[in-house]
């Protein structure tokens, strides 16, 4: 089964790196850019057949180590 | 007087950091590999500067989840002396013994120089040998040193007397301008800067050495 985690900065957490792929774009002129927040995906596969078991498995590895949960929030969507 | 350094895959402070400690001591630190479940009792664990897993996922990320950050959990429950430099702070944060976490500098540069500390407590083991309010020089050498927490736990650490250090000014856009913090208990302090690397006159200077004098002589 594949599953994909992206984990997003929290809102009101300063993305100088987005901050910085913004001027980039401007800079290319890419004219209405509003603003650009960096993020990660993580593309997983998983052995488990059962999706809600899998889901549950994602979520604890979301939380454990794949987002820190001070800044970043994260969403488990299984793909297939 | 006993220590151990804590070295993971990518530590590249460690050896400034035990030449720093045998030097003021006269006992060479224990190494302690990342891969240990067990610490040698000892009275303070240091956790030096690097580049842990090669800063994959987060700096520190990797490393906090490691066996021997169980250890040092255990340890510093039980009130021995953390020290945590640069990559070390980095850990310690990511491993919830220190709260906050260090992101990617406010100017996007890595920045490696000597800047100007501003002592804010003297009371722990690690700050009790300045001056309150002492300016220090320390270099820093970091590309995630922008000390970020929330609001709450910001008012926290400052209402507890926490901020061990501040930056007279700010390289990196760290929130209140900290440097340093001290953990709840004040044993365990995360710090960008590098105080090992100004503990003789051949570094340059000896600001580094009252904060190694007081945490090792708390112990002895």
């Amino acid at each position: 089964m594949k599953a994909r985690v992206t984990v997003t900065l929290k809102n009101g957490v300063l993305d100088p790196q987005g901050k910085a792929i913004e001027g980039a774009l401007g800079a290319l002129g890419f004219a209405g850019v509003g603003s650009v927040r960096q993020g990660k995906v993580f593309d997983i596969e998983v052995e488990s057949t059962d999706a809600a078991k899998a889901k549950t498995e994602l979520e604890a590895m979301a939380a454990k180590l794949l987002a820190n949960t001070v800044i970043e929030n994260y969403r488990v969507e299984i793909v297939d | 007087m006993k220590s151990a350094v804590v070295v993971f895959p990518g530590s590249n402070r460690e050896r400034d950091m035990v030449a720093a400690i045998e030097k003021i001591t006269g006992h060479r630190p224990v190494t302690v590999w990342h891969g240990d479940h067990d610490l040698p009792k000892v009275d303070l664990i240091v956790i030096p500067g690097g580049f842990s897993y090669g800063d994959y996922l987060r700096s520190g990320a990797i490393a906090a989840r490691e066996p021997i950050m169980g250890a040092i959990a255990r340890e510093a429950e039980r009130g021995v002396a953390v020290l945590g430099v640069c990559n070390g702070f980095q850990i310690l944060c990511e491993a919830g013994l220190l709260p906050g976490v260090l992101m990617r500098n406010a100017g996007l540069k890595f920045i490696c120089k000597e800047v100007e500390l501003r002592v804010e407590t003297t009371a722990s083991q690690f700050t009790k040998g300045y001056a309150k309010g002492a300016v220090i020089r320390s270099p820093v050498a970091h590309g995630d040193g922008n000390y970020r927490t929330d609001d709450e736990t910001l008012a926290r650490l400052k209402g507890e007397d926490r901020v061990a250090f501040r930056y007279v000014a700010n390289p990196n856009g760290s929130v209140d301008d900290i440097a340093g913090i001290l953990s709840e208990k004040r044993n365990i302090l995360g710090m960008m800067p590098h105080p090992e690397n100004l503990i003789e006159p051949l570094n340059g200077g000896t600001d580094g050495r009252p904060l190694f004098e007081a945490a090792l002589s708390a112990v002895a």
